[in-house]
């Protein structure tokens, strides 16, 4: 069997010293294969955000071993982790995050800069990402000259424009309409019939409904890892999206 | 990733917020222009200082009688004289007053042995305001010279037009005279006052040359002067009397020292002077007056830079400050860059970049505006750019950049980014 994705053995994550511990996280065991499409779901305070934190490499946790593509993340020294956040993985956030003054197209180009890819192809795949996600036309829009949607879209764009071995999305329809959340999740559809493997985090059922697998976290632990379709088919949701 | 990229993510980060960079910059560009500008003052100041020196004479000593000095005053006041100057109680009775300056101490100066560090000896007489009158034109001349040929050399003033007189005329005691600029304007307006009639006093003199402008040195015209030979002097303005002064002029620049003690040590023998006893003469020593007055501006013109520098200083922490500000208001998108894979060094560099373009821009406007303000003479004050201040200003407007801007640089460079992503 090939290396999974992420592979998560007893991960604990604990904030604060004495009586202001927070254990955010209680061992949490995970593997995630590639293609797979996780939907991580909890209630706030269930620890989801702080697992994505770790997930994301964003944060590290305080005991347990986390390897990515095989590679044990706890060993890495800052550069390494972020060329391995450059690399590896492609985030998208609830609040977008783009960089201001900068047009879609510069945001989109920002993680294959620091990759060190050359402005030529750099811009070809750049405008490609742009184009998968339906924003050919907006190319040289500053974000707070878009939408809510159409900055979300420019996330996911920037997000997979380095081609990463797991897409992260945090949230990625908290701050949406119904219009947009369809658009978006579609986006995400369409990457992992494509084999994209995606971990997405969300309280919203109807969101879940769309990955392959649930995973529910209750007060830092998964409490249930329901499959709603085979790793290596299609997502459930892709007839009706398409239709 | 490279450089390039990294300068052009710097570029604009400052190009986002224009003004505050333009701010920013223009507290160094003002730093820097003051410390090249007051520099350059200080430094034009004190070129036209050792010039107006240096238009007195080369390697002159003037030697004038000072009256506060002498032998003892016993001869002449009634209650001093009880013994009680010791300078008096060791020399024989004339020779105890201050004696005046005479022909036969200017001729004891010549004496090559005695006094081989010295070139020429002029004495000098002198009469102020005296009225000089051509076909009735009438002119004070604010300086009557009576002196020797030598005259002309040791005060640096060549004759434009004509010619000097010579030491025939001295013997013979010719009524010739050669004048300054302004009084030949002043008598002849147009017209060549060579060979022309000048009588001072009722006595006439032919003007045999013009002497060369020199310019005017404070309040006094240095061309309202006419020279004549000394003996011509005396026989019809002055009489025989003491010299006002004694020119020497050394043999060369380093030499102006040795000369000056050989003088002192002739004079004192001449006027019974004891290394004790205070001299009844003064020696200017034109290398002194220069090295005292060039020290004095020099302090001056680091006064100055001192001041200038406080400015440069202020422009630094300017920029730290609005540095301090740029990574505080943009700590989420340090979060991002961080979280889609900036290397601590691309944040650093980003950030650094920033603040040495900055003050690069800043000092290089600073050195174009210093430039310009140059060219411009203020206070009659021609200022002259020193190189090294340009290089001084300039590098430490980049150091400024580079040591200001390093700290916030290096804080945004560390901020861990899921706390830079949860700033708001």
């Amino acid at each position: 069997m090939t290396v999974p994705v992420l592979s998560l053995t007893d991960i604990t994550k604990v904030y604060g010293r004495g009586d202001a511990e927070v254990r955010a996280l209680r061992g949490v065991s995970l593997s995630v294969d590639r293609g797979d499409y996780v939907a991580i779901m909890g209630a706030s305070g269930s620890g989801k955000s702080t697992l994505m934190n770790i997930l994301g490499c964003l944060d590290v946790p305080t005991s347990g071993n986390y390897r990515i593509d095989g590679t044990d993340v706890g060993s890495l020294d800052e550069r390494r982790l972020a060329v391995l956040r450059n690399r590896k993985i492609g985030f998208v956030f609830q609040s977008f995050n783009l960089i201001p003054r900068m047009s879609a197209l510069a945001n989109v180009e920002l993680p294959m800069a620091y990759g060190g890819v050359g402005a030529a192809d750099r811009r070809a795949r750049a405008l490609a990402a742009l184009e998968q996600v339906g924003l050919s036309d907006r190319v040289g829009h500053e974000p707070n000259e878009l939408s809510g949607g159409q900055q979300q879209r420019v996330a996911v764009a920037r997000a997979l424009v380095t081609a990463p071995a797991l897409l992260l999305a945090d949230e990625p329809t908290g701050n949406l309409d119904t219009v947009s959340t369809g658009d978006v999740l579609g986006i995400f559809d369409r990457l992992s019939v494509a084999g994209r493997t995606i971990v997405i985090i969300t309280h919203e059922d109807d969101v879940a409904a769309h990955a392959k697998r649930v995973i529910r976290l209750v007060d830092g632990r998964v409490v249930e890892d329901r499959r709603q379709a085979p790793v290596d088919g299609p997502p459930p949701r892709v007839p009706e999206v398409t239709a | 990733m490279s450089r390039l990229e990294i300068l052009r993510f710097a570029l604009r980060g400052l190009a986002a917020n224009k003004l505050r960079s333009f701010l920013t910059t223009l507290g160094i560009l003002i730093g820097v222009a003051a410390v090249i500008l007051l520099v350059a003052f200080g430094e034009g100041a004190s070129q036209s200082i050792q010039q107006s020196i240096q238009r007195l004479g080369a390697n002159t000593l003037t030697i004038s009688a000072s009256f506060a000095g002498g032998g003892g005053g016993g001869a002449f006041g009634g209650g001093g004289g009880g013994g009680s100057r010791v300078a008096g109680g060791q020399n024989d009775g004339p020779r105890t007053q201050a004696r005046p300056l005479t022909l036969e101490d200017a001729r004891a100066l010549t004496d090559r042995e005695l006094v081989p560090s010295v070139r020429s000896v002029s004495p000098v007489v002198t009469a102020n305001a005296a009225t000089a009158v051509h076909e009735g034109a009438s002119h004070t001349i604010a300086q009557l010279v009576g002196t020797y040929p030598s005259y002309f050399e040791a005060t640096n003033r060549p004759v434009e037009s004509g010619t000097y007189f010579v030491n025939d005329d001295v013997l013979a005691a010719r009524k010739i005279m050669v004048i300054g600029r302004t009084v030949a304007e002043e008598l002849f307006g147009t017209a060549d006052p060579i060979g022309g009639q000048v009588s001072v006093s009722g006595v006439p003199f032919t003007v045999v040359g013009v002497l060369k402008e020199s310019g005017s040195s404070g309040m006094q015209d240095a061309d309202d002067v006419a020279v004549v030979p000394l003996p011509a002097m005396q026989q019809s303005l002055t009489g025989f009397g003491a010299l006002g002064s004694i020119i020497v002029q050394a043999t060369g620049a380093d030499t102006t020292d040795s000369a000056q003690a050989e003088v002192t040590a002739v004079l004192d023998q001449r006027h019974g002077i004891t290394p004790a006893g205070v001299a009844d003469y003064r020696i200017l020593n034109q290398a002194t007056l220069q090295e005292t007055i060039g020290s004095t501006v020099g302090i001056f013109t680091a006064l100055l830079g001192a001041v200038a520098a406080i400015s440069l200083l202020v422009g630094g922490i300017g920029i730290t400050n609005i540095m301090l500000v740029t990574v505080t208001e943009r700590t989420r998108e340090i979060g991002i860059r961080k979280a889609i894979g900036a290397p601590r060094s691309a944040i650093l560099g980003q950030f650094l970049l920033e603040a040495t373009v900055l003050s690069l821009v800043g000092g290089l406007s600073g050195v174009a505006v210093a430039f310009v303000g140059t060219r411009f003479t203020i206070a009659g004050i021609s200022p002259v750019l020193v190189p090294s201040s340009i290089a001084l200003a300039l590098g430490v407007s980049v150091g400024i950049g580079l040591f200001f801007g390093g700290y916030p640089a290096n804080r945004a460079a560390r901020l861990r980014p899921i706390e830079a992503l949860r700033h708001e």
